[in-house]
């Protein structure tokens, strides 16, 4: 099966490549490449990211996801010179999450609209208003409460479930699985989020949050 | 002079002399309010270019503008590069075929090439960028000589480069300083007037 391919355009060579290897994860039969840095230094080089959207093609399309400013402008301008606006699109995402997202549904062989979709998304923090019922309520006992690093840590306990897990704090609720969105809640030590899981790894999902939480995410 | 494929070409090659011999400003004027690569990010890519028209002399004027434009694209890093590479390639497919530029032509080019930049880089008059020096640049692009055309266009481009000094960056890496990017010249307009300006004196 041909799935659609992904190209990091970065200003830098290491962050590139650290996104591939992130998302690489998440995908092992999709094609990520790197294209960071320019002879060695800073700076976004077009030929390198024409030679990775070549690489990359294998028929489906080519999502392609940037870092600063003109890496978008390089990133449109190889684009442009394909001649073809559906082999490959610049899609506006944030870096890290919309590449992963981005990937996750590149190896379950959706198509290039649905992966584009899929990375455009990961721009919005899941949000909704919930009316409070439901799940366990969990006392923040660390100081930062849902930081970046717990945050992150949250989302990674729940790796490998099959569950839905929300979690709500202050009216409005969030995916566990979003550290972005943990973070926008803006729960911090001594408030009390509530979690709740559907799905059949529910239980399972409840009990590592509760966890995690009572050892104060390990602080 | 006569504005055939050679004519263009020693206009460029007066642009990059211009352009390197400017190096160290335009790295002061990025130092203060980009990350400091513009004047060696530019000296480095007509560098290239030079060493392209070198190598090969395309036969019409649009050619030699397309080689500055691919070259451009492929070796200067930073935003300068698919800006500057845009607008040079805009302005060849403007030019298309023709074995000489006209003054009609020149104003064409200089449109196409600012259009192009618009819509690469999102860029208006009042953002602190190159559109700032290449706006006023196309409007006043007018004359009966080739000569006439630029060398209004090199002094609208200067004006509108110095207008860049009191406002506050909204594209590009200076925006990120906010109302800190104010009080500086932008050295995008910058480049632009000094590119525009030994175009002028090239072509006079």
């Amino acid at each position: 099966m041909s799935r659609v391919g992904i190209v990091i355009v970065s200003h830098s060579a290491r962050l590139a490549e650290g996104v591939v290897e992130l998302a690489a994860q998440m995908a092992p039969d999709v094609t990520i490449v790197a294209a960071g840095g320019l002879d060695g230094g800073p700076g976004t080089d077009f030929d390198a990211v024409s030679d990775a959207l070549a690489t990359a093609q294998s028929g489906a399309g080519v999502v392609l996801l940037y870092d600063l400013g003109s890496a978008k402008m390089v990133a449109d301008l190889a684009v442009e010179m394909l001649g073809d606006p559906n082999a490959a699109v610049v899609v506006d995402a944030p870096l890290v999450e919309g590449a992963v997202a981005a990937a996750a549904e590149a190896q379950s062989g959706a198509d290039l609209d649905a992966v584009l979709s899929a990375a455009a998304a990961a721009l919005a923090v899941p949000e909704s208003e919930v009316d409070g019922q439901g799940g366990v309520e969990l006392l923040l006992t660390n100081d930062v409460g849902l930081h970046a690093r717990p945050a992150g840590l949250l989302a990674r306990t729940l790796a490998g479930l099959d569950a839905q897990v929300d979690v709500a704090f202050g009216g409005r609720s969030t995916d566990a699985r979003s550290p972005l969105g943990l973070m926008g809640l803006g729960a911090t030590g001594g408030d009390r989020i509530r979690v709740s899981a559907t799905g059949p790894d529910a239980d399972e999902a409840l009990s590592r949050v509760r966890a995690l939480v009572d050892r104060g995410f390990d602080d | 002079m006569g504005c055939d494929a050679a004519g263009v070409a020693r206009a460029v090659r007066a642009a990059a002399e211009l352009v390197t011999a400017h190096r160290d400003e335009l790295v002061r004027l990025d130092q203060a309010i980009g990350d400091a690569d513009h004047g060696e990010n530019l000296k480095r890519g007509f560098g290239f270019v030079l060493a392209a028209l070198d190598q090969s002399t395309p036969d019409t004027p649009g050619a030699v503008l397309k080689l500055v434009a691919t070259t451009l694209i492929s070796k200067v890093g930073g935003a300068a590069g698919p800006l500057y590479g845009t607008a040079f390639l805009r302005a060849a497919t403007a030019v298309g075929a023709a074995s000489e530029l006209t003054p009609d032509l020149v104003s064409v080019a200089l449109q196409a090439a600012l259009d192009g930049v618009v819509a690469r880089g999102k860029a208006e008059v009042g953002d602190k960028t190159m559109v700032d020096a290449l706006t006023p640049a196309v409007e006043a692009a007018r004359g009966s000589t080739v000569a006439e055309v630029l060398t209004a266009a090199a002094a609208a481009a200067e004006a509108g480069a110095e207008s860049t000094i009191p406002l506050t960056a909204r594209k590009g890496r200076a925006s990120y300083l906010g109302e800190r990017s104010a009080g500086h010249l932008d050295p995008g307009a910058r480049s632009t007037s000094l590119m525009l300006r030994a175009f002028a004196e090239a072509a006079s």
